[in-house]
């Protein structure tokens, strides 16, 4: 299956993303400078091609990370989108390039999404008052003090390893040693992968008795935090038609772009619901590209954490209805499987610099189709699905197909 | 002389018997614990307080070693569908913090504890869910 160019389409032109890691030596704006160039340059473009640029960093979202990109790279004047959106920032400012070429205001875009995390260690929970001398009530629930702890945890291990959890009452098969599985997984992956934060493999004993952060996600279950940075062209097929033949012909088509929000479920107040949502993005996402699930030669999925992944094989039906722990068992989505999936070793072990993360899965899924992934290449994969979710709650899902010959 | 006693959060009422108050849509029933401007379900703006059945299911936990600085751990946290179909999110009290203790799909009760007190000697009393 491979794609046309239509006029009205939008493909990848140019991608680039660094190793994720800890840089103590460079900022956050070079980080992001050096993959906006490295992009541009993939694609055969100069900035001053680029019509609009989106960018992504969530940590700085007030910071005009964008303009402060522009002062390193060229002040054309474009209109710049700073985006916010939780893990899904990246992935935002993909999706809004993609819109101003669709609406014809450009022909060229560029996306960038970047983080500069460090060793931050746990994210969320215990983002509260300093203990209060005098218990009064505020804020919407009347809290007379902080309720992380008290009342469930706010803690992203735990908040993630309950919504596994929730599956695993729901579902058959599914417990510790799955979770512990989709880990062991991407460990190995990522020996494969010289860009990620970590190229170690590991065995199940060693996951299942690293350090318990959030029963059943051990430390080893659990995404680091990180730098990097990612960076995307993206080019309508009417501009697309006219460059040279070896230029479109690492061009990779858009086929889908969706971004959803969390719509009302019962215990999404208690809880946030990843599912629904991404539920609704797979689904319109097929119907855009018209491809199905069993059409996918490779899938990046928001790993954030063990539990996460295995839940997102049966939100993105790559699994039967409620079969995620038969799938993961029966090694459906190992590189040799049915369905790869996170072949660059996922979050968990390629690491998740937030706002670079939802480029980043889209660098890894054009390089595939492209036949450039070296090592780790995924065989004479023609289409991809990039997934990412950022809680509270944002989901952006990308169909990514080769172009004809 | 008795010690004042505060509820942690505003839907947890203390007397006489200890329970939740869960504001209902009148529209169409969807029940939320902090206030809202309009239902997230339906738009309506019009709300009740109900009281939240004390019993329940529990639907999901996780067992958290790794907290926040000043939170003792392990504990159990919980996701809880009470015998009236409303989600509520606590802790498993009493009862151990192991994988072989807790059970998903076990029956859970209300339960209360104090948390602390304040300079003035005011006692913070949070809910749980214990074994049934
Ligand atoms: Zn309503």
């Amino acid at each position: 299956m491979t794609a046309q160019i239509s006029p009205d389409s939008v493909w990848v032109l140019g991608a680039h993303m660094n190793r994720f890691a800890r840089y103590a030596d460079r900022d956050l704006i070079d980080l992001a400078s050096e993959s906006a160039m490295s992009a541009l340059a993939d694609g055969e473009v100069t900035v001053d091609d680029v019509d609009v640029l989106a960018c992504g960093a969530l940590f700085q979202a007030s910071g005009a990370v964008g303009q402060r990109i522009q002062k390193q790279i060229g002040q054309t004047g474009v209109p710049v989108y700073n985006v916010a959106n939780a893990c899904a920032t990246g992935a935002t400012a993909i999706r809004t390039v993609i819109m101003a070429i669709k609406s014809g205001e450009a022909q060229i875009g560029l996306a960038v999404g970047a983080e500069q995390m460090g060793k931050m260690g746990l994210l969320g929970g215990g983002a509260t008052k300093k203990e209060k001398k005098v218990f009064e009530p505020s804020g919407r629930y009347g809290a007379v003090t902080g309720v992380d702890g008290h009342l469930g945890t706010e803690t992203m291990p735990g908040v993630f390893a309950q919504a596994g959890m929730a599956y695993a009452h729901d579902h058959d098969g599914v417990g510790f040693e799955q979770f512990a599985r989709v880990a062991y997984k991407n460990h190995l992956h990522s020996t494969l992968n010289p860009l990620a934060q970590y190229q170690k493999e590991f065995s199940m004993d060693e996951i299942m008795e690293s350090p318990m952060m959030s029963y059943p996600n051990t430390l080893l279950m659990c995404c680091p935090t990180g730098d990097g940075a990612a960076a995307v062209v993206l080019v309508s097929g009417e501009r697309l038609a006219s460059m040279p033949a070896h230029v479109r012909k690492r061009a990779v088509k858009v086929s889908a772009s969706v971004l959803t929000s969390d719509p009302f479920t019962e215990d999404c107040q208690v809880q946030p619901d990843v599912n629904t949502l991404t539920r609704n993005a797979a689904s319109q996402a097929y119907e855009a590209a018209g491809v199905g699930p069993e059409d996918l030669d490779l899938v990046e999925l928001h790993d954030c954490f063990a539990t996460a992944e295995l839940i997102h094989y049966d939100n993105l039906r790559l699994c039967s209805p409620g079969g995620a722990g038969a799938f993961i068992d029966s090694g459906g989505p190992f590189r040799d499987g049915t369905t790869p999936v996170n072949v660059s070793g996922g979050l968990i072990s390629k690491g998740h610099p937030i706002g670079a993360t939802g480029v980043a899965n889209v660098y890894e899924i054009t390089t595939h189709l492209r036949g450039e992934a070296g090592d780790r290449q995924v065989e004479g994969a023609t289409v991809g699905l990039a997934h990412v979710i950022g809680l509270a709650s944002a989901c952006g899902v990308h169909i990514l197909e080769k172009a004809a010959a | 002389m008795a010690t004042a006693r505060v509820p942690l959060v505003d839907y947890l009422v203390l007397e006489p018997e200890p329970h939740l108050v869960a504001n209902e849509c009148t529209n169409c029933g969807a029940r939320f614990f902090d206030r809202r401007n309009a239902c997230a379900r339906c738009g309506s703006t019009d709300f009740k307080p109900v009281p939240v059945a004390g019993a329940g299911e529990l639907r999901a936990f996780t067992i958290v070693h790794r907290a926040a600085p000043g939170i003792p751990v392990p504990f159990v946290s919980a996701i809880v569908k009470t015998d009236d179909g409303t989600w509520v999110r606590s802790n498993v009290v009493n009862c151990d913090p192991t994988p072989e203790a807790v059970e998903l799909g076990m029956r859970v009760r209300l339960t209360t504890h104090p948390i602390g007190t304040d300079d003035d000697g005011t006692e913070a009393v949070a809910f749980g869910y214990e074994p049934a």
